[in-house]
């Protein structure tokens, strides 16, 4: 026997023909606003870069890479045949960037084992990790302006030199290395803990030998990332490390030149004057050259940097996931 | 008698098993005699592992607390060596601040005033451009590009966050500027009706708005490259749920994606503000410096940050000035310290839910 069901009238909820197209459009819409936006912010990004290669190139020679800036007058021709270098900024950069490293590296990494290790979700590890993040807030020159202080008040007025440059650097740096070790030790499964400690091996020696160990990758590409990161701060070693032409191997003791700061001094130069009789070898718009091609010469070490942090990443986390 | 034998020696076999037994259970109890055991027993080995690993343990504690005093420290030595400009004679440090603000300020309120407003304006004006680009760039890499773009995509947002702020400063001064003028300028005709973009427009734009777009240019890849990464954990089952029901795609973004991504975006924009609010070089190389309260964002020698103030003033400045600075450097830390802690307080709460 068959009853007669109710049918529902759907063309009752059926949506209007014109709500439907209203609906497509805005999403196309949205779509062209979100690529629009897209296209806008690589344009910054695509002018600088060819700016920098573009203008950098001129000046970016040998000759550039392993002369200083001192016996540089004006606009003339040095006696090597250059017109004066960053030789002096590069080993600046190298030894302040490494003086942070060896500040930062250990302390940082200590501190992510204390996190994650020993006091995981207690309050005072929560403290500290809040205290972390806030702190990778700090503004590079506060970090300047406290390596200043610091050293003025202990080692008196006047002081300047590589190391007070790197103590500035390392507070930008252990945030970073403090965060990125947390979240690699955090991914090293509890299993090969527990496996370590039924064998009877001790915390600190599973530490070492057993997390360490497996999180080593991450750890190595996170301080690589930290590095990259600050080898290009400027402000804060401006007023710790100070400025100067020649080379200075000491870390300890006078002045030192970064990359980031030798760009920054050519370039509030901007320009020499050349007198009349200087002759064909003079350059009166060498400062500004100068400077973009040590920019160039810093966005290499950066992006090569990155490039090599990304590449370690990547290679082993492919190793961890299988 | 095979037989026997073969069961006698069976036999004899169980008590000897059982022996050793008993034995290998007893020895670790009573301590056995023989070299083999004391392998096992730790008793020897123990105090030096022990002590090892407070030592590690002792360690790992003292850089955490480590990370407690340097912050203090911070604090500390910025107060310690600014507190000669609150304590000095009060002709001493007007003097200084008058010199150092060109003859404007005589205390430090004044001086700091015009300093913070300049930096939370520009700051923020930064934010305001930067936050909608971010946005979309970020939905563009989860929702619209490919697979294989969207890492090399992901490559360049990290890139871009990775380039040195005094080459951006380099950029923006010498580039970006000289090329924004007519832009600038066709803003202050035709908008200057509004008190904000009132003319002249100056030439070079060496002003407020410049020095926004930079910043914003430098803060952007921090909000896209922290949205990006929620953008991509917004449950897959929400967005099927609603494309299924009918949503085209920018509805279904909106029904799921923003909602889910509210709070992480609010925190990704205040740590940006962080960013911003403390950025030097960048302001220093392209602001034209002045000590005013002035909403005209298109005219030159209007305002000036507290970080770019510093290091520009820094090397000029005698020992009473470098304190005065250092003064206006606690004032930029307390700043960038309520508003990243305002920033992971919101993730926290977001991340709870």
């Amino acid at each position: 026997m068959k009853t007669a069901r109710p049918t529902p009238d759907f063309s009752r909820f059926k949506p209007s023909e014109a709500l439907l197209k209203q609906r497509e459009w805005k999403s196309r819409i949205m779509a062209g606003v979100i690529g629009l936006a897209f296209v806008v912010a690589m344009i910054p990004l695509i002018s600088l870069l060819w700016t920098t290669i573009a203008r950098g190139v001129k000046r970016l020679n040998l000759n550039f890479l392993a002369f200083n800036m001192s016996g540089v007058i004006g606009g003339m021709p040095t006696p090597s045949g250059g017109h004066g270098g960053i030789e002096h900024a590069i080993i600046g950069t190298l030894e302040v960037t490494l003086g942070a490293m060896l500040i930062s590296v250990p302390v940082g990494l200590m501190c992510a084992i204390y996190l994650t290790e020993y006091a995981r979700g207690s309050k005072f590890a929560k403290a500290i990790s809040l205290l972390v993040n806030v702190m990778s807030g700090i503004p590079s020159i506060v970090a300047g302006l406290f390596a200043f202080s610091l050293f003025a008040i202990l080692m008196g007025p006047g002081v300047s030199n590589g190391f007070e440059g790197s103590v500035a650097l390392s507070i930008l740096m252990i945030p970073t290395v403090v965060n990125s070790s947390v979240e690699m030790l955090r991914i090293v499964p509890d299993d090969l803990r527990e496996a370590s400690y039924a064998l009877g091996v001790t915390k600190s020696r599973t530490i070492v030998k057993v997390v360490l160990r497996t999180a080593l990758p991450g750890i190595v590409s996170g301080v690589i990332l930290a590095i990259a990161r600050v080898i290009g701060e400027t402000a804060p070693l401006l007023m710790t490390a100070g400025f100067i032409v020649t080379t200075n191997w000491n870390l300890f003791s006078g002045q030192m030149t970064t990359l980031p700061v030798f760009v920054y001094q050519e370039y509030s130069k901007m320009s020499v004057t050349c007198p009349p009789n200087a002759g064909t070898g003079c350059v009166a718009s060498i400062p500004s050259e100068r400077s973009w091609a040590a920019a160039l010469v810093l966005i290499a070490i950066v992006l090569v940097l990155n490039l090599i942090g990304r590449l370690v990443q990547r290679l082993f986390s492919v190793e961890a996931s299988r | 008698m095979a037989n026997i034998s073969e069961t006698s020696g069976v036999g004899q076999v169980v008590p000897a098993v059982a022996g050793q037994v008993s034995a290998t259970l007893g020895a670790p109890v009573g301590g056995g005699p023989d070299g083999r055991r004391d392998d096992l027993d730790f008793s020897n080995a123990k105090p030096s592992k022990h002590s090892q690993d407070k030592i590690f343990h002792a360690v790992a504690v003292g850089c955490g607390a480590l990370i407690l005093v340097s912050l203090g420290a911070v604090v500390l030595f910025l107060l310690l060596r600014a507190w000669p400009i609150f304590a000095g004679p009060q002709a001493k440090t007007s003097a200084v601040f008058a010199s150092l603000s060109g003859g404007k300020a005589h205390g430090f309120w004044q001086y700091v005033g015009p300093l913070v407003f300049g930096t939370v304006v520009i700051a923020t004006l930064a934010l305001a451009i930067a936050f909608f680009v971010a946005v979309g760039v970020a939905l563009f890499i989860t929702f619209y590009a490919r697979k294989r773009i969207q890492t090399v995509l992901n490559y360049v947002v990290d890139l871009l966050a990775a380039i040195p702020s005094v080459i951006y400063g380099l950029w923006g001064a010498l580039v970006l500027v000289p090329a924004t003028y007519p832009f600038w300028n066709w803003v202050s005709v035709h908008l200057g009706w509004i008190p904000l973009f009132a003319g002249p427009a100056a030439n070079p734009p060496r002003t407020v708005a410049s020095a926004a777009v930079i910043l914003a240019i430098m803060i952007m890849p921090i909000i896209t490259s922290m949205t990006r990464d929620i953008f991509a954990a917004t449950p897959r089952l929400n967005q099927e749920a609603a494309l299924a029901l009918g949503a085209t795609k920018w509805e279904m973004i909106k029904l799921t994606a923003l909602p889910f991504a509210k709070s992480g975006m609010v925190s990704a924009s205040m740590l940006a503000l962080g960013r911003a609010l403390g950025e030097t070089m960048a302001v220093m190389m392209v602001l034209s410096p002045g000590m005013t309260y002035s909403w005209h964002w298109l005219q030159a020698s209007k305002s000036q940050t507290i970080a770019a103030n510093i290091a520009a003033q820094y090397p000029e400045a005698d020992s009473l000035g470098v304190s005065a600075l250092i003064a206006t450097g606690l004032v930029l830390f307390v700043i960038t310290f309520v508003v990243n802690l305002l920033a992971r307080r919101i993730t926290r709460k977001g991340g709870a839910q």
